[in-house]
C-alpha cells in the first residue's frame, strides 16, 4: 500500500497534527471570546509567542539537561532493576507469591508524597529527584515482567525441551524474547511514571530543573510561560517514547 | 488392503525384514484426578521400522497426546519403554524430532533463523547454519520467505517452518502430534502432499498422531487404531495403497474402503468418548 502512495505513510503524522492545530486554533478562540477564562488558560498563541523568551531569559537549555539526565538515569534504573527484580519473582515462586500483591500495590500508590523521607535520605539533591522516579517507575516493570514471562506459551518451552536445550537455554533463547513486548509494555509505563515524578519532586523541592521552572513561573503568574515550560516536559517525553520505540524495535521484530 | 484385529500386547504383525527403529514397549501411564486414578495409555506397544511412516489414530480422550510426549520424551512417570535404535529414552532424544499441534514457530525469528534454531543450538555458525537451513527451507517450499516473519505467513506456511526447523535437526525418526489440525480441508490435503513428497526425498521414519482418518489413509503405510480411554490399541490397519502417493488418492475405491473400515472401528470409540463428555457435563451442572 506505501508503495502505491509514499503519501500514505506520511497520513496519520499529518491527520495529527492537523487535529492537534485544530484543538488550539479551537482554544484561542474560546480565549478570544472569553468562553475560557483567560486569567486561567492562555491563548496558544501567547504561549507560541513564550517560547523565545523561556528559552533565552529562564535557562531553558541547562533545565531542558538537567530534567533529562534525572529521568535518564532513572529510567535506566527502572528497567535494569525492574526486569531482574521481575526475572527474580518469576523464578523464585514464593518470593513472588510473598511480595506480588505488594509491589501492585505499590504501582496505584502516590509514592510522591514520601519525598520528604527521600529528602533526608538523598539531600536536596539530583539523587532525591532520581530515586523518586525509580521507585514510581519500578513496579510496572516488575509486573509486566513477571507477567510476560509466565505468558510464554507452553508449546514453545516444550518445542525447547525436544530439541534438548538446558533450563538456562529455555530461558534465555525462548521466555526471555518471547516476553520482551510485554517487558515493554512495563517500560514504557514506568517511563511515564518516572518522568511524572522527577518533574513533580522538582516541582515540590525546587531544586532545579523543568520541574522548577514550572512552579517559578506559575508562582510569577506567567501563564504563557508555564504552558511553554510544560511543552519542554513533553518534549523530554516525546524523547524517552522514541527511544524507547526504537530501542523496542531493535529487539523485538514484526510478531 | 489388509486388516487384522489385534490382541492387547504387541500389535505388529509385519514381518521382522528390518530391525526396527522405534519400539514401544508395554506403556502405561496413569494420572492422578481428583474422581480417582486415569489410565491414558494402557499397555501400549508397537514399533516402526526404518523409512516407515506409521499413523497412530483415535478419538479425542484415547491418550495419543500423551504417547506422543511420553514417545518425545517430555513426559516420565510412566511403565514401559521407549526405544530408538535399541537405545532406551529416557528424556528428549536428539534421534526424535517433534511437530506439535499448535503453532510452534518462534514469532520473533524470521523463517531463516526459525529453521536454524536447532542448528544455533549445536553451536554451528552462522554462515553455515543459515546454508542448512535454507536447504530445509526449500524442501518445505518456502524459498522466498526466508526473511519473513511468522505474522507475515499463513498458518499453513508456519507449520511449514516448524517441519523444516525439526527436520533441520536431522532427527532420525519424526514425530508428528496432529500438526495440520487447525488447517482447513485443502490446505491439509496439500501439506499432507508435503508430507509426502518430504518423507519419500529424505527416506524420514515417521509418527503421525491424528484423528483425521483421511490424513492417516492419506499418509500412512499402517494405521494404529486406539480405543477411547484407557488407550490402547485395537487394531492395526495395513495401508496397501501404491507408493509414490498425493492427495489425488482420497477418490480412489481403495482409499474410500480403508477409510470406511477404520471408521467402523473409530465410530464405536467416538461415542464412548462423546457418552463420557455428556456424562462428565450432566455430573457438572449438577453439582
Amino acid at each position: 500500500m506505501s508503495a502505491a502512495n509514499p503519501g500514505a505513510r506520511h497520513f496519520p503524522l499529518l491527520v495529527g497534527m492537523g487535529a492537534l492545530s485544530a484543538f488550539f486554533a479551537g482554544i484561542e478562540i474560546l480565549v478570544r471570546i472569553d468562553v475560557i477564562n483567560r486569567f486561567i488558560v492562555p491563548m496558544p498563541s501567547q504561549v507560541i509567542a513564550s517560547f523565545e523568551r523561556v528559552i533565552v531569559e529562564e535557562d531553558v537549555v541547562a533545565r531542558f539537561w538537567l530534567t533529562f539526565q534525572e529521568a535518564f538515569i532513572a529510567g535506566a534504573m527502572i528497567a535494569i532493576v525492574g526486569i531482574s527484580l521481575g526475572i527474580l519473582l518469576y523464578r523464585v515462586e514464593i518470593l513472588r507469591r510473598a511480595t506480588e500483591t505488594w509491589v501492585a500495590a505499590m504501582a496505584s500508590a502516590p509514592t510522591v508524597l514520601i519525598y520528604p523521607l527521600f529528602l533526608v535520605i538523598f539531600g536536596r539533591s539530583m539523587w532525591t529527584i532520581v530515586m523518586m522516579g525509580f521507585v514510581a517507575g519500578l513496579p510496572p516493570v516488575i509486573l509486566k515482567t513477571i507477567e510476560g514471562l509466565a505468558g510464554t506459551r507452553r508449546v514453545l518451552i516444550e518445542v525447547g525441551r525436544s530439541f534438548n536445550l538446558t533450563a538456562r537455554q529455555i530461558f534465555t533463547k525462548i521466555m526471555l524474547p518471547s516476553a520482551l513486548p510485554t517487558i515493554f509494555v512495563g517500560v514504557r509505563l514506568g517511563l511515564i511514571f518516572t518522568l511524572i515524578n522527577v518533574v513533580g519532586v522538582e516541582f515540590l523541592i525546587n531544586f532545579g530543573g523543568l520541574g522548577q521552572l514550572i512552579n517559578d513561573l506559575a508562582e510569577r503568574y506567567d501563564l504563557a510561560g508555564t504552558y511553554a515550560s510544560i511543552a519542554f516536559v513533553i518534549l523530554v517525553s516525546v524523547f524517552f517514547f522514541v527511544v524507547t520505540e526504537w530501542v523496542e524495535k531493535c529487539l523485538v521484530p514484526e510478531r | 488392503m489388509a486388516i487384522a484385529p489385534e490382541p492387547a500386547g504387541r500389535p505388529d504383525t509385519a514381518p521382522a525384514a528390518q530391525a526396527p527403529l522405534l519400539v514401544v514397549e508395554d506403556i502405561v501411564k496413569r494420572f492422578a484426578t481428583p474422581d480417582g486414578e486415569l489410565i491414558a495409555v494402557d499397555h501400549v506397544s508397537f514399533d516402526v521400522k526404518p523409512g516407515e511412516f506409521v499413523g497412530v489414530i483415535g478419538p479425542s480422550g484415547c491418550g495419543k497426546s500423551t504417547l506422543f510426549n511420553i514417545i518425545g520424551g517430555l513426559l516420565d512417570d510412566y511403565e514401559g519403554t521407549v526405544r530408538v535404535a535399541g537405545e532406551r529414552v529416557r528424556g528428549p532424544h536428539p534421534a526424535i524430532g517433534m511437530i506439535f499441534q499448535e503453532e510452534s514457530t518462534f514469532p520473533w525469528r524470521s523463517v531463516i533463523d526459525n529453521v536454524a534454531f536447532p542448528l544455533e543450538i549445536a553451536g554451528m555458525g552462522r554462515r553455515e547454519r543459515h546454508e542448512r537451513a535454507r536447504h530445509f527451507v526449500k524442501l518445505v517450499g518456502l524459498d522466498g520467505f526466508e526473511r519473513r516473519y511468522p505474522a507475515q505467513l499463513s498458518g499453513g506456511m508456519r507449520q511449514r517452518v516448524s517441519m523444516a526447523r525439526t527436520l533441520a535437526s536431522e532427527p532420525k525418526i519424526l514425530l508428528m502430534d496432529e500438526p495440520f489440525a487447525s488447517l482447513d480441508e485443502q490446505t491439509r490435503l496439500l501439506l499432507g502432499d508435503k508430507v509426502l513428497q518430504i518423507q519419500q526425498q529424505l527416506a524420514q521414519t515417521t509418527l503421525l498422531i491424528t484423528h483425521n482418518i483421511t490424513e492417516a489413509v492419506q499418509l500412512a503405510d499402517r494405521i494404529l487404531v486406539m480405543t477411547y480411554r484407557p488407550g490402547r490399541i485395537k487394531r492395526v490397519v495395513d495401508i496397501a495403497l501404491p507408493r509414490p502417493r498425493s492427495s489425488q488418492i482420497v477418490s480412489s475405491e481403495a482409499f474410500g474402503r480403508h477409510v470406511a473400515q477404520i471408521w467402523s472401528d473409530l465410530r464405536e470409540e467416538a461415542s464412548l468418548g462423546l457418552q463420557d463428555e455428556d456424562s462428565a457435563y450432566g455430573r457438572e451442572r449438577r453439582a
